[in-house]
């Protein structure tokens, strides 16, 4: 059996169920500092990594440990941190430096209750906004919420293949919740997993005249130790790598190079499930909030309520607007259900443009699954 | 999925108690080795021994879209503070199992089965091991419930247990089944 696949049928907590993931994608360096609920992630691949001739390193703290998941990934390697919220806000800085730099690495939030410390062992969704717009200045994010220990494992994958395709950081926004809960997973045969390889320069090419930057089409990555001559900067910089910190068109370049680079692939990252033909409210929702979805319309069909239908964002970002002003014309009202305030709430809204009504439903209880009931309860109130 | 057949426990009591373990065993009995549906979840406080822990598992012949029990149909109370806090939310005509030596004040109400046993008494006195005492329950569990088969619940405890205490575990599995057949 390959190590790195480890084909089965599994009772698996999803945090494990993830480093299978990366495992099986291919991840090859993993630098993080562990904490709840995502330590089991890094307890797992410190024991796993040795055994694919991966290197696991516990850095002394999380500014350290996204830089040098970046630093691993300019080697080559498959790269990867785990964390949770306040590891998150004290690695923002680097992340904007993958952003801009187009380093592929990917980089998991198993949510809890926050601001600062919250509640350790509690899952809320309080970070979506915080993984789009965390860092500073102007940029695009990929970011994929799972629902599930299978999805822990199938969603890390995407997200290896959706980092090396595009050349940029990748969110999993998990949760506690999801991090925590033990469930059946199953790890298909190694033939049956996709990876999608990294796009290098030819051998040879001449560093001076090799764009390895800000291809809409995303360039091949002049990784250390293979003879490019680059210059990999966080500063503004052309498709060279070389440096302008003094033209405003130079600037405008920059950014609107790295953002169409995501945003004009936006339709082939974008992935919503959805069942609303014909129906008359929608029930969206993303992570662990899809479950109690799920169970509302179960009861609702059981009561021979038939016109509300699901549409789950799979990736969170790039927000899937277009597909959710469709949705809007389709039916009359949508129901949000996020275990949060209301994040992307307003980017329903907005999406919806009036053509339908727009409701936000949190649990009745922050921190806990939506109560089945209470979504039927909603959704009863508003087809009456 | 309210139309499959679905059986939701949870299990209490506090930290240090194994009552996570016990959770994840009956869980990995379901789907590894008797090949229905099962999700666990589990809360527990900050402290390693002590404060309140809880598990729970819901088993299913069909794939479970709700992963949370809210009404349990069987509650397992392994500590007076499990009792007092869960047992309103046992379903009327559920099982109360608890461990009689941890949990002295029964609550009046006649509205569930109840079941008892000095399951830490018995890890202490047969085993010389307290901790064992979540699997003399999962014994009595599997031997009053039949929610996983009794071979399910040797192979998981075998691949759930620490190393070298494979053969205690299966002995006191045994001594829960046991003591199920004598109510």
């Amino acid at each position: 059996m390959s190590k790195e696949i480890l084909t089965g049928v599994y009772f698996m907590q999803g945090d494990i169920a993830c480093a299978e993931g990366a495992l099986a994608a291919g991840c090859k360096f993993f630098g993080g500092y562990p904490i709840t609920p995502a330590s089991e992630i890094a307890e797992r691949m410190a024991e796993r990594l040795p055994e694919v001739s991966g290197v696991y390193i516990q850095m002394e703290d999380e500014l350290a440990s996204i830089a040098a998941v970046v630093g691993s990934s300019w080697t080559g390697a498959k790269s990867m941190t785990a964390t949770s919220g306040p590891g998150i806000s004290l690695m923002q800085e680097n992340i904007g430096y993958a952003v801009a730099t187009e380093t592929p690495c990917v980089l998991i939030n198993v949510q809890r209750g926050g601001p600062s410390t919250g509640i350790p062992s509690i899952h809320l969704q309080g970070d979506i906004i915080q993984a789009r717009r965390g860092s500073h200045g102007e940029y695009e994010m990929i970011a994929l919420a799972p629902s599930s220990s299978q999805e822990m494992f199938d969603f890390t994958i995407d997200a290896f293949n959706l980092a090396e395709k595009y050349r940029t950081p990748v969110f999993i926004l998990s949760d506690a919740f999801v991090g925590h809960m033990r469930e059946e997973v199953i790890i298909p045969e190694p033939e049956r997993i996709y990876r999608v390889p990294r796009k290098l320069p030819d051998s040879g090419t001449c560093g001076g005249k090799f764009r390895g930057f800000l291809d809409e089409d995303v360039a091949p990555m002049p990784i250390f130790g293979h003879g490019f001559k680059t210059h990999v900067t966080g500063s503004c910089h052309n498709d060279f790598g070389q440096r302008n910190v003094i033209d405003a068109e130079a600037l405008d370049y920059y950014i609107k190079r790295l953002n169409s680079k995501i945003s004009k692939h936006a339709h082939e990252i974008i992935s919503v499930s959805q069942d609303v033909d014909g129906k008359e409210v929608a029930l969206i929702s993303y992570g662990s909030c899809y479950r109690a979805a799920r169970e509302a319309l179960n009861i609702l069909e059981d009561e021979g309520i038939r016109q509300v239908g699901s549409f789950r964002l799979l990736t969170v970002w790039p927000f899937p607007r277009n597909q959710i002003q469709e949705l809007a014309r389709k039916v009359k009202s949508i129901i949000v259900l996020e275990n949060n305030l209301g994040q992307i709430t307003p980017y329903v809204e907005a999406a919806a443009g009036g053509q339908a009504e727009v409701i936000f439903l949190p649990p009745r209880v922050l921190g806990t699954l939506h109560d089945p009931a209470t979504i039927v309860d909603k959704v009863k109130e508003v087809i009456r | 999925m309210s139309k499959a057949k679905k059986a939701e426990i949870r299990i209490a009591g506090f930290g240090g108690q194994g009552v996570v373990l016990a959770g994840v065993i009956l869980g990995r009995a379901a789907v590894l080795y008797d090949k229905k549906k099962a999700v666990q979840t589990q809360s527990y406080g900050a402290e390693a021994r002590g404060g309140g822990a809880r598990s729970e598992v819901i088993i299913s012949e069909d794939s479970i879209d709700y992963p949370k029990v809210m009404r349990p149909d069987i509650l397992v109370a392994m500590s007076e503070q499990a009792l007092d806090k869960y047992l309103k939310d046992l379903k009327p005509g559920g099982v109360l199992l608890i461990d009689s030596e941890l949990v002295k004040n029964l609550p009046p109400e006649q509205r569930f089965t109840l079941y008892k046993f000095p399951f830490s008494r018995i890890a202490n006195d047969e085993f010389g091991r307290t901790i064992v005492a979540n699997v003399i329950m999962l014994g009595v569990l599997t031997g009053l419930t039949r929610l996983v088969s009794f071979e399910a619940m040797k192979s998981s405890i075998k691949t759930s247990v620490p190393k070298g205490t494979e053969e205690m575990n299966l002995k006191a599995l045994k001594k829960g089944m046991d003591l199920a057949k004598v109510p």
